[in-house]
Formats: C-alpha cells, structure tokens, sequence
C-alpha cells in the first residue's frame, strides 16, 4: 500500500491543526504577553492551509522547491514579525518544531501498520519541516540585525553632538570608540557644521575616546587640513596620556595640529584667536549717601 | 564577481568634451545613490585621468559603466588612449606628495580617491587606467 | 564670447566661478583679471568658489597661479566658499594650494584682506622711519 503524505494531510488538516495548537499553548515558554491565542490560532491555520496546498508527491523530496515559495513567505513573516516584538529564537522556533510533532502524531496513527512506510514518510517530512526551521531562524536573525543596525544609527548620532559654545565657535565632544568610518563621518558632519554656522573654530575634543589607531590619527589630521583649507581652524582637546603615547610611539607627526590639554584651554585659545577677553565685572561702587 | 549592469562610451578628443563628461558620471553616481563626497572623489579623479588623457595622449575613450559586486553598487571607468604610453610605472605611482617631486600625472593621488585603480601600459602603444568607486566607499 | 565677471569692491576685485572652466575660459579670465588688479592698482583678490562642485589639478593651477601673478602686483589673493566635500577630496588628493590664502566666504576674506593690508602699511611705516 503506497502512502502518500499529502493525500493524509488534506484529509487529517483540522486534527493537525487543533493538536498543534493544543501542544503551543501547553507549552511552558508561550508567551501570551506578546501574542494572544486569537493570533496564534490565525497564524497556525494560515501556515497549515498553506502547507497542506502546497506539499505534493512531486516536491515532498525537494526541500527547495519553488512550490514551496508561499510557506517560506508566511514563515518570513512571522519570523520577522517575532523578532522585532521581543520574542527569542527558541520561542520563534518552537512554533514549528511543534508543528512537526503533531504531524508526526497523526502520522503515525494514520500509518500503524506499515513501520517502515512510517519510517520513509517520517524523514521525508522531517526533512521538510527542518528545512523550513533553518529557514524561520536565518529570517530571525536578519530580523535582529535590522534592530541592531537602527540601534547603531542612533547611537552614532547621538554621539557626536555639535555645540555652539559661542559665535563662530564651535564643539565636538566625541564619545566612544573611534573607528576608521566613524571618524569620517565625524570629519563630513564638522566641515557642513562650519559652513552652516558660519564658525571659524571648531574644537574636536576626544576625552571621551580611548583610543586611536594610526588610520583615525590621519583622518584626525586630515580634517584638521581640509578645516583650514576652508578658511577654519580645528583645535583637538582632551587627548589622553595614553593616546599621546600611542601616536608617539606610531611615529605620527601632530606637530602641525593644535592639542589643548582640556576642551576649557582650547576655549580659551579660541577666545584669543577671536580676539575675545573675558573678565570679571567691576564690584559695585557703594554710594555714600 | 564584479558585474557590468550598464555601458556608455565617450569619445574624449577635445577640452570642451570633458565636463558632458564629468556631468554624464554624475549622473550615475547619483542613480546609485553615491553619497556626495564619495561623488566629489570619483568626479575629481575622472577628471584628472580625462586631462591626462587629452594632454599626453591627445584624447582617447572613456567608458562609464555600473557595476554591481554582491550588495554593493558602483561606478567603473575606463580610460583607453593610444598615446606614447607610460615607460616607467613604478615611478609614476610613486607619491611625490613628501618630497614635493612626482611624474605630474597626478596618479598616486588620484589612486587615493578611488577604491580600486589598476593600470595597464605599453610604450608606443597607448595607456589604459580602470578605477572603481563603490556607493559607500 | 564667455567671460567671468570681475567685480570691483573698494580695494579689492571679487571673482565669482559658477560654470565649470574649461582651458580657455580659464585663460581668459587669468589675462582679465591681472590686468584689472593693475588698472585698478588692487590690493585684493576675492575667487569665490562657493559653486564649484569640483575643484581638480587644472583648476588648482589656475588658482595657484591667480595668487602669484597677483602677489607681483602687490595683491593678496583669498579663495572663499570651498564646500566641504571639495575640501576633503583636495587634501586626499594632495593639492597643495600655495600661497593662497583660504577664508569661509567673502565678509571674512575680506577682513582678512584688510588684517594683511593692516599688517603691510604698518611695515612700511617702520621702513620709513629714520
């Protein structure tokens, strides 16, 4: 007796349905806070209908069928979906790992009298429903790495604020990890500032940045360069003992770059080249009347 | 595998042909969403090999194509004379920017604004220079 | 025929570039504007490139070459307005823009020209003195 896998699932679909439902929900790692069982529900008879339309004699041996395209699209879905809501992988993957159980369950009472047909009907569907598992969980992982590559962005962002400390004076205190396509961002985002305040001195101050390689030295040096090409100047402040040995030590030459020890020196030094003073108001005379 | 996604050819013979050049790969640099430094780097060194091209080797093809490597997009050019040719090649790459000497082909800094240069040259048969800037560098 | 307009401001002459120059043009506006700085006995020359997208070997030259002819005559020259990307894309490329003086736009290059006339009638001065 030949046995065919999607002539059982056309005529057992609703028991496998229930019984993969029955078996999500009994599961202690269900999440009810972030989907509720009307959702569950609905995505698991979208994933069977789906499923159970598309797996013929023909393609049940090939697991890369075009047929297949639909599943993997809802399967997409739901992995991405997840991921971005807060669910883990093993939660995300349990949802259909499960579902090979229960296939697998109403297999078996369906093909009791044939071990070894169950057996090649089994590693046939196994084969599938794995495929697809490796599938959900790649889906997922692309799912997070969206999140971290927004994440990154906005930390980028806010980490290189630009401050105008005073007119045509301008900060940059840097915070973090200086790498050779941040300091280039840094270095576009400090040439437009200046243009667009009309400042003539920017501060770059990188107290907050432990180190520097020697290709985050040079793309220092070159926007110092292209700052006075403009017609600006750039003064670095706040570079720590340990960098000012580093760059000794790499043999890079800072003698035409102004270093001021803090961000308060390199202030004071801007107020000089913009011939400003500050001083202490006069004590009020008292009048003797 | 670096693919070729469009071609177009332009004839370099005079002065007055180099900027519908440089505006022509503008143009593509832009479609593949360049940022604009990037589009100020490749555009500038166009330009210095297109000048090249029409002093020493009065003028020669340059061919502008868009290429694509995996994910990534950008602009190839191509620059075919059939000048005198290049006879030492080590010394015109060698970067004069320290000792205020170099060829004056301007080539080790062109070499510096571009992500991939490659030249190729035989004296008395003619020069040819590729470079390739990707979208994000 | 195409010609860049030389504006005449107090003592200095301001230039704007806003096509792209091509050889002749180029030239052209060298041979105008050093006879002006001598006509007018100019103590100033303002190049604003605040529109130019690309400043190549060729242009450099021109500008370089602007300042000497000028700085014979007794004229500082100022380049005003380079947009940042132009910046960046001139020091990767290793331009290096002699004797040309560089101020964000044209009030500052201005004053700049003043604070170089300043500090020049002030040495004469001295030279003078016995």
């Amino acid at each position: 007796m030949s046995v065919s896998i999607s002539k059982i699932f056309q005529k057992k679909k609703s028991a496998i349905l229930e019984l993969w439902i029955q078996n999500q929900l009994k599961d202690e790692g269900l999440r009810e806070d972030l989907i509720s069982n009307d959702e569950l529900r609905a995505s698991s008879e979208e994933l069977i209908e789906t499923l159970v339309s598309t797996v013929k004699e023909s393609n049940i041996n090939d697991v890369n069928s075009d047929d297949f395209e639909p599943v993997l699209e809802i399967l997409a879905g739901i992995s991405m979906t997840r991921a971005r809501q807060g669910f883990s992988p093993r939660e995300t993957g349990l949802f259909v790992m499960s579902l090979k159980e229960a296939i697998l369950t109403i297999l078996q009472e369906e093909i009791k009298d044939d071990p070894t047909a169950l057996f090649a009907e089994s590693m046939k569907l196994i084969r599938l429903i794995d495929h697809f598992s490796v599938i959900t969980f790649e889906t997922f992982i692309k799912g997070r790495e969206e999140v971290i590559l927004r994440q990154t962005d906005e930390i980028a962002e806010i980490s290189t604020p630009v401050i105008r400390v005073w007119d045509g004076i301008l900060a940059l205190p840097i915070i973090g990890t200086l790498d050779s396509a941040r300091t280039q961002v840094v270095m576009e985002n400090l040439l437009q500032e200046i243009v667009d305040t009309g400042s003539s001195i920017a501060i770059l101050d990188i107290s907050g940045v432990p180190a520097v390689d020697s290709l985050v030295a040079q793309h220092i040096i070159k926007t110092v360069s292209a700052t006075r090409l403009m017609g600006a100047e750039c003064v670095i402040s706040g570079i720590r003992p340990e960098i000012a040995q580093t760059v000794v030590h790499l043999g890079i030459d800072l003698s035409t770059i102004i270093t001021k020890a803090s961000l308060a020196s390199a202030l004071k030094y801007a107020f000089t080249l913009l011939k400003l003073e500050v001083r202490k108001t006069p004590k009020e005379k008292t009048s003797l009347l | 595998m670096v693919i070729s996604l469009s071609k177009d050819v332009m004839r370099i013979l005079k002065d007055h042909d180099v900027v519908p050049f440089r505006n022509r790969v503008k143009e593509k640099a832009v479609k593949i969403k360049m940022g604009l430094v990037n589009q100020t780097k490749l555009i500038t060194a166009a330009s210095e090999l297109v000048r090249n091209m029409l002093k020493y080797a009065n003028g020669g093809d340059a061919l502008i194509e868009v290429v694509s490597k995996g994910r990534e997009n950008g602009v190839r050019l191509t620059f075919k004379d059939k000048g005198p040719g290049i006879t030492d090649l080590s010394l015109a790459m060698k970067d004069g920017y320290s000792t205020g000497k170099s060829l004056g082909l301007g080539l080790p800094g062109t070499k510096r604004l571009v992500s991939e240069f490659d030249i190729k040259s035989e004296p008395g048969k003619g020069t040819t220079v590729t470079i390739i800037k990707w979208a994000n560098g | 025929m195409d010609r860049i307009p030389i504006l005449r401001m107090g003592p200095f002459l301001l230039v704007t570039i806003q096509v792209d120059l091509y050889d002749r043009l180029a030239l052209t506006l060298e041979t105008d504007l050093v006879q002006m700085v001598n006509k007018t006995g100019a103590k100033g020359v303002l190049i604003d490139i605040s529109a130019v997208e690309i400043v190549d070997s060729f242009m450099g030259r021109i500008i370089g070459n602007i300042a000497s002819m000028s700085k014979i005559l007794d004229a500082e020259t100022v380049v005003v307005g380079m947009q940042p990307a132009v910046a960046i894309t001139l020091i990767e490329l290793g331009l290096p823009l002699k004797g040309v003086h560089t101020a964000l736009n044209v009030e500052r290059g201005m004053q700049l020209l003043n604070t170089m006339i300043d500090l020049d009638d002030d040495t004469d001065d001295e030279e003078t003195d016995d």
